[in-house]
């Protein structure tokens, strides 16, 4: 939230505005999300039709699916209409590296436990790149952080609580 | 006065020790939560299932109640001090409580909030005392079909009625229903859209998606606007206390408030958002002085926490009594019951009078817990703030991550924690509410396998679920709901050309 000196604005309930203005343009991005609800209708559909069944009395698994799928559907429609219309609220700029910093540090988090490199190393990499991608300049410092961030936390779930945490080499050794 | 027996035997089970000690580690987590931007009582519930998983039933739902109503006082504290809500339910607090924060009153409008958030707490839990049973008695008769329509009503008033776009809000719904088909159909054994991924036949795991939408997404969403300029932390200046003319101008906008948040929340309407914001305009309405509301009017933040608190404490009735969740945080606490294998609803009172007696009577120890929390040692939680922002939110994602490698080790469903991220992330850009998807996650499966064996029972005759009163008059109410805002929302465009 922006921070506004908008005294007026400050007693009004947020019942928003009609969603449909007559002179705003097509919001392409809106449109996508749109495309993207029609697909998943189509996908349960073809999914659900794909079902070898014997038959059930009364309602079987494919009838909810069905409703769904066509409600998505409506849905996807009705969405892009109003991205059509531009009904969407406005929406600011965004800093679009962060989020790269951000989905880059689960990748290699998934990558490390996937290979087998242990819980504690994936989770001082996502630490550093949360981190860096909020702004901070240490990357070292915060992969230090990280480290022992996941030290405790793997002594406290996985000892403490017997919860199985992934392991690798640091684990083992350490533990 | 069965009532009041069992909430003594309720309390008798929730003054046990280490029930005392489950009920501190909730209202201490919860407060923290609440404190802190960018984790609420949903997420904080979400990350503690696969760790509880392993306790004692009774003590983790009395922690998780704990976490809930913490929640609730502690995010009040974020409000007025850095105008950020954590949640919407405290966004009408940050209106007058951040002007009295400027103003060096932030010590009496923590304080009106503390006691606010308490008498309406306690209010609200004598009212689940009485209402709960009564409900429970009504409950006893439903049939399945009845319940099918009770969860049709919920569904609507959770994602379309109260929303700012019912559209969006059933589109969110959708997506929580279709993640809820995943997995393999427990009546007939089929797997539903799994594509062949063994790891998707058990379903969607309700902590990864909740998970995913809060915290990753979260995450995500405040990286990408941090450029547009941070939120400066107001110190508590002056004194703590409330002056005896603040008492007098708190007391009956405490009672209002919870007068608007109780039922509101109890029916299942739609969350607390909408007793806060009638809280706060009747308050205006009625204040001797409403040339103060935008410059600081302890009224406006005493009704609209006392609101907050009630309607947090009535959704606990449809989720005690019918198993109806109404929120995203009593969504993840039916998940907890679920966990251990609990159905809450009349069976659940018949069966463990214990366990939901010494939950409801741990509800006023939390009560009292909280306000000894909040009000002497609100600067204690103040401290919370002054964590960076980057280490808090990168640890956020580290617990965010362990939660998720608990419930399920598997890199599918880290793939899927990421996933849902991004989706919670493209949700808060594109204003999509977050908490419909959760409902239609938990609830969907249920609100099927009722409505399929009410067709069982009737032999495939779909009249079945207009031939129960309650079920046709529930249906119907659902469908109202449903077209209400949009009806509303086109008189509102004809006026709008009227003009």
């Amino acid at each position: 939230m922006l921070k506004s000196g908008d005294d007026a604005e400050a007693g009004e309930a947020p019942v928003s505005a009609p969603d449909i203005s007559e002179d705003r343009k097509p919001d392409i991005e809106a449109l996508v999300i749109a495309a993207v609800l029609l697909v998943l209708a189509l996908v349960i559909f073809w999914d659900t039709a794909a079902l070898q069944l014997a038959a059930t009395y009364g309602l079987g698994p494919k009838a909810m699916p069905y409703v769904i799928a066509a409600g998505l559907g409506v849905l996807g429609v009705a969405n892009g209409v109003l991205a059509w219309r531009g009904g969407f609220p406005p929406r600011e700029t965004i800093d679009i590296k962060a989020i790269v910093l951000i989905l880059g540090g689960f990748a290699a988090l998934i990558a490390t436990i996937g290979l087998g490199g242990g819980f504690i190393p994936a989770t001082a990499i996502l630490f550093a790149a949360t981190a860096t991608a909020f702004g901070r300049r240490a990357i070292h410092i915060d992969l230090a952080i990280g480290l022992v961030l996941g030290v405790a936390v793997f002594l406290l779930f996985d000892k403490l609580l017997t919860l199985a945490l992934p392991a690798g080499p640091i684990e083992r050794l350490l533990f | 006065m069965e009532a009041i027996d069992s909430l003594l035997h309720g309390l008798t089970i929730a003054m046990q020790p280490l029930n005392l000690v489950y009920a501190l580690i909730g209202v201490l987590l919860g407060t923290a939560v609440g404190v802190l931007p960018g984790i609420g009582p949903a997420l904080t519930v979400a990350l503690l299932l696969p760790v509880t998983f392993k306790l004692d039933p009774a003590g983790s739902l009395i922690m998780f109640a704990g976490i809930y109503y913490g929640g609730m006082y502690g995010g009040s504290t974020t409000s007025i001090l850095i105008n950020t809500p954590g949640e919407s339910a405290s966004m009408v607090t940050a209106l007058e409580g951040n002007k009295m924060a400027k103003a060096g009153r932030g010590g009496p409008a923590l304080a009106t909030a503390a006691i606010g958030s308490f008498v309406a707490g306690t209010l609200a839990t004598l009212g689940i005392v009485f209402l709960a049973p009564t409900l429970v008695s009504v409950a006893v008769n439903f049939g399945p079909e009845d319940y099918f329509a009770l969860m049709c009503v919920a569904f609507i008033t959770v994602s379309a009625t109260f929303g700012d776009s019912p559209v969006r809000g059933l589109t969110a719904l959708f997506i929580g229903l279709v993640l809820g088909l995943v997995g393999i159909d427990k009546l007939t054994g089929q797997p539903r859209l799994s594509f062949g991924v063994p790891d998707l036949l058990d379903g969607v795991e309700v902590t990864t998606l909740a998970v995913g939408l809060f915290a990753v997404g979260e995450a995500l969403y405040v990286a990408s606007r941090r450029h547009l300029g941070e939120e400066q932390l107001e110190p508590v200046r002056g004194s703590l206390w409330m002056t005896a003319k603040d008492w007098k101008r708190s007391f009956w906008p405490w009672i209002r408030g919870t007068l608007f948040g109780f039922p509101i929340g109890a029916l299942p309407a739609g969350g607390a958002e909408i007793p806060t914001f009638l809280s706060y305009s009747t308050e205006r309405r009625l204040s001797r002085n409403p040339e103060e509301f935008g410059h600081g009017a302890i009224e406006g933040v005493a009704g609209p926490e006392a609101a907050n608190n009630a309607s947090a404490a009535g959704t606990l009735v449809p989720l005690l009594t019918l198993g109806l969740p109404t929120s995203a945080t009593a969504a993840m606490m039916l998940a907890g019951f679920q966990q251990y294998g609990l159905n809450p609803g009349p069976l659940l009172f018949a069966e463990r009078p214990d366990l939901v007696w010494g939950l409801i009577a741990s509800l006023f120890i939390a009560n009292g817990m909280l306000l000894i929390l909040n009000l002497p040692l609100v600067g204690l939680w103040v401290r919370l703030l002054a964590i960076p922002q980057p280490w808090l939110y990168a640890g956020i994602l580290v617990f965010a991550t362990m939660g998720t490698i608990a419930a399920k080790p598997s890199v599918v469903e880290l793939s899927m924690l990421v996933a849902f991220g991004v989706m919670g992330f493209v949700m808060r850009r594109f204003d999509f509410p977050i908490a419909p998807v959760v409902v239609g996650l938990i609830l969907g499966p249920v609100a099927e396998a009722q409505l399929r064996r009410a067709l069982q029972i009737s032999l495939g005759d779909p009249l079945v679920l207009v031939q129960s009163p309650m079920s046709a008059t529930l249906l119907g109410i659902a469908l109202l709901a449903l077209i209400l805002p949009f009806a509303l929302r086109g008189m509102n465009r004809f006026k709008a050309s009227e003009d």
